[in-house]
């Protein structure tokens, strides 16, 4: 489609020329984000430097009805920063400056550009670190952890994104500035720092975010526990976190992800076992030592095979290296994959593990397992060629059925991947119609039009049939380099 | 014996909506002084009870609105588990669904994060009878918007709770609380200085010259933390920070207007007359002031707010004002979800 010249024209005397890309040369490598099956070149891609430039872009959009699509990094996983037809992609990477660090305060004040790790970087020479650890923090900012609710390893006992944000200053399609939330946390009104964390974009553009800073650890301990089924390793997690101990991380891995990830980075996971089992606890030094008593004896008396506790933080790192190199591992042992996203009640674990088992096995594609299990957030990966005729069908459907499945036993269709694209038929089988219209009621309030990248996160009824899946080429993800997890 | 009653509220929110007939909605009723005054037939809930689920492995309870609060904390506190954020009843027959929708927090506030940060799922009837479901029972959910959330601390003018989904967590070990001679000023900054070390202060007070300090962890840490500041062992832990929590403390006796300021960190002392109770580590701090005086333009001077909690004179409004793009928004929001304008209409600010 040929850019309405006269947009083209407001946009590039509001932000200068170099910053209004045009020309299909430069505005191919923004075609899509991390979920790289679904690809739509952008007609106008803007890059403002400042949040008044943001609005410029808003406000000219918003004249000429022109749909317009938020992007950070383009690290989401499900296709949310896809570009619309005939829309603006809006790249927020140039606001990357760091405003202020508060240690006193311990609060961070960023521009939406701002990397997630970068966040912490700055922070830790004064103790002090952003607590959210996305498995792609060195590439993602936080405008688009705030869009996605981002998560990471350690959400159960330092929670979300939404935990940990303080304000936000949103540019809305009405060409309005709102503070949402404050400072102190409190502020009069609804809530709307929560509504607006999560929304992809739906309801307006995050210009600045005022995050809460934490204390790093005293002490951090991690524990490899491995076992000879999965049943008791999954029954494992429910145990330690009814004992009374919230791991700062619980991650679990089965026999094909555990080989997987051991042949491509030997990081000395026992290759016989079922499944394997990483508690990560930290705190002040007496309270990790009861802790780590405690889960040792524990995880003994549930039957582990094999105890090991790293003996510092090289060996911690080492023991990580393979949880957090599982995606790009199992990668390699086929040439495509699709990566779910549910999460489950945590009592279901086992069952649910074994049912995906004997739907692997009657669909005739493997299925490898790691996930955060102090969460129940599963991330099977389903093994497939898509070469041979009707296997990526295959995929998709048997992808569908574990959704599905996470939805019969009280779960969500997507733990932190985000809804995008990817995930609009499985929400149609979370939410019922009534639900489906207040989310797009709300989206109303905020964006009376639909400017505001339509068509994602929430399907419309008429949407309700489709399917899609995270689809991996080649053992290519994007961002190859960035370790999943 | 069935406590589910949400067709027979379904069934009174449809005819009020048809109606036009405003609606007060009234859990146990503890909590009416909180916002403003709301004209309507009440709409009870207190009968529309029952936990649902809790399972302690899953750190999740479940129950109807009308559960009262008292049974949910014995439920948990039975399973060695507790509500974070430490809510004030101001009654015995404060509810669940009155707690979520005041959105208020205790002592533990500074530590925990606010009530809304466990809030994992709802069901909620909207101003025009329908019953929806948001979020749901587990930890990480990105599945829709955040509605869940959004009605804690909504005063019940977009929905009336119906069931919710809590996070809940382990009580820890042990607890000890100590007392520390300092004025305000100094007390402030020890605070935030002890908030930012790795200590686990799960609550931090500053009332009459002496701050007080909660701490939790085994007797090893309790010890140590001890150890290394000092100050008096205060005996009687719990009731002290329950008359905080409560209000029963004499610094919230009388009938002078009781202001609730939250503040950002470090914020400096207020100028307000008279000598404020400071909880949340300097966050949030409560000011007697005479009628006539009010706090909105000190708090927002240092970038905080302040609400009129109690004792508000006529003619006072008792939140802080909203920027006019904010009170737009608010009024769509409430525009989809109540239509008709139905459910404690004015609760929060004068035409919501």
């Amino acid at each position: 489609m040929t850019p309405d010249p006269a947009l083209v024209s407001e946009l590039r005397s509001a932000l200068g020329a170099d910053a209004v890309l045009v020309s299909a040369e430069a505005c191919t490598p923004f075609e899509c984000d991390a979920l790289n099956t679904q690809r739509r070149r952008p007609d106008i891609v803007a890059l403002p430097r400042s949040p008044e430039q943001v609005m410029a872009v808003l406000n000219a959009c918003r004249r000429h009805a022109t749909p317009v699509v938020a992007r950070g990094a383009g690290t989401g996983l499900s296709g949310g920063a896809l570009p619309v037809a005939g829309g603006v992609l809006l790249v927020m990477s140039r606001l990357d400056q760091i405003i202020e660090i508060d240690p006193a305060r311990r609060i961070a004040r960023v521009q939406p550009g701002v990397t997630n790790l970068e966040i912490s970087q700055a922070a830790a020479p004064f103790g002090l670190y952003y607590a959210p650890d996305p498995s792609s923090q060195v590439a993602c900012t936080i405008g688009g952890n705030v869009a996605e609710n981002s998560g990471g390893v350690h959400c159960l006992k330092h929670g979300l994104t939404v935990h940990n944000l303080l304000e936000i200053r949103v540019a809305t399609i009405d060409g309005e500035w709102l503070t949402l939330g404050s400072a102190s946390g409190e502020a009069p009104g609804l809530a709307l720092l929560p509504l607006f964390t999560g929304s992809e974009g739906m309801l307006g553009v995050t210009v600045e975010a005022t995050v809460q800073l934490k204390p790093l650890p005293e002490r951090v301990e991690l524990v490899l526990a491995a076992f000879g089924d999965v049943r008791r390793c999954a029954d494992a997690v429910g145990r330690i976190i009814a004992t009374g101990i919230v791991p700062a991380g619980l991650e679990m891995m089965d026999a094909p992800a555990i080989r997987a990830a051991e042949a491509f980075v030997h990081c000395g996971y026992p290759t016989d076992a079922a499944a394997l089992l990483l508690c990560e606890l930290d705190g002040l030094n007496h309270d990790v030592q009861r802790e780590l008593d405690a889960v040792q004896a524990l995880l003994h008396d549930c039957g582990a095979t094999s105890l090991r506790v790293a003996t510092g933080a090289a060996e911690r790192l080492r023991m990580w290296s393979g949880r957090k190199s599982a995606f790009p591992a199992v990668g390699r042992l086929a040439p495509d994959y699709f990566c779910m996203d549910g999460t489950i009640p945590r009592r279901h674990l086992a069952g649910v593990l074994e049912r995906i088992g004997e739907m692997s096995r009657a669909a005739g594609l493997p299925v490898a397992n790691v996930f955060h299990a102090g969460d129940g957030n599963l991330h099977p990966l389903i093994l497939f060629d898509a070469g041979q005729p009707g296997e990526v069908e295959r995929a998709e459907y048997l992808g569908a059925e574990i959704l599905e499945l996470c939805v019969a036993v009280g779960g969500t269709v997507t733990g932190e991947h985000g809804v995008g694209v990817e995930k609009l038929g499985p929400m149609c089988t979370q939410f019922g119609a009534d639900e489906l219209e207040a989310f797009h009621a709300l989206k109303r309030a905020f964006d009376p039009d639909g400017l505001l990248n339509p068509g994602k996160a929430i399907p419309t009824l008429a949407r309700c049939a489709d399917y899609g899946a995270m689809r991996v080429h080649g053992g290519k993800l994007p961002f190859s380099h960035l370790p999943r997890f | 014996m069935d406590r589910d009653c949400t067709s027979a509220l379904v069934e009174q929110v449809r005819e009020a909506s048809v109606r036009r007939v405003p609606l007060r909605v009234v859990g146990g009723d503890t909590k009416r002084f909180h916002g403003r005054a709301t004209e309507g037939r009440a709409l009870e809930t207190r009968e529309h009870g029952g936990i649902l689920r809790h399972d302690p492995a899953e750190l999740v309870l479940t129950a109807r609105a009308g559960t009262p609060l008292a049974e949910i904390e014995a439920a948990l506190a039975s399973k060695g588990q507790r509500l974070p954020f430490e809510p004030p009843h101001f009654g015995s027959g404060a509810t669940l669904g009155g707690t979520v929708a005041c959105g208020l927090a205790g002592p533990a506030r500074a530590w925990s994060g606010p009530l809304r940060d466990f809030v994992l799922g709802a069901r909620v009837l909207t101003g025009d009878g329908r019953v929806l479901r948001f979020g749901g029972e587990v930890m990480k959910n990105v599945a829709g918007y955040d509605v869940a959330r959004l009605l804690a601390g909504s005063l019940g003018i977009l929905g009336v709770l119906l069931d919710v989904s809590l996070k809940v967590l382990p009580r820890p070990p042990g607890e000890r609380t100590l007392a520390l001679e300092m004025d305000e000023a100094t007390a402030l900054t020890r605070l935030a200085e002890l908030a930012r070390s790795a200590l686990p202060l799960s609550a931090g007070s500053w009332i009459d010259g002496r701050a007080y300090l909660r701490f939790e962890g085994s007797d090893a840490t309790l010890d140590e933390v001890q150890r290394r500041l000092g100050g008096e062992v205060v005996a009687e832990s719990r009731d002290f920070w329950s008359g905080l929590r409560e209000q029963s403390h004499p610094f919230f006796a009388g009938d002078a207007p009781l202001w609730r300021c939250t503040l950002p960190p470090l914020a400096p002392q207020l100028s307000i007359e008279g000598t404020p109770l400071v909880e949340w580590n300097g966050l949030q701090r409560w000011y007697r002031c005479p009628p006539g005086v009010t706090a909105f333009a000190a708090a927002s001077a240092v970038g905080g707010h302040a609400t009129l909690f109690r004792h508000a004179p006529a003619g006072v409004d008792v939140f802080s004002p909203l920027p006019p793009a904010m009170l737009r928004l608010h009024r769509a929001l409430k525009r989809e979800l109540d239509p008709a304008g139905i459910l404690n209409p004015g609760r929060m600010y004068a035409d919501l």
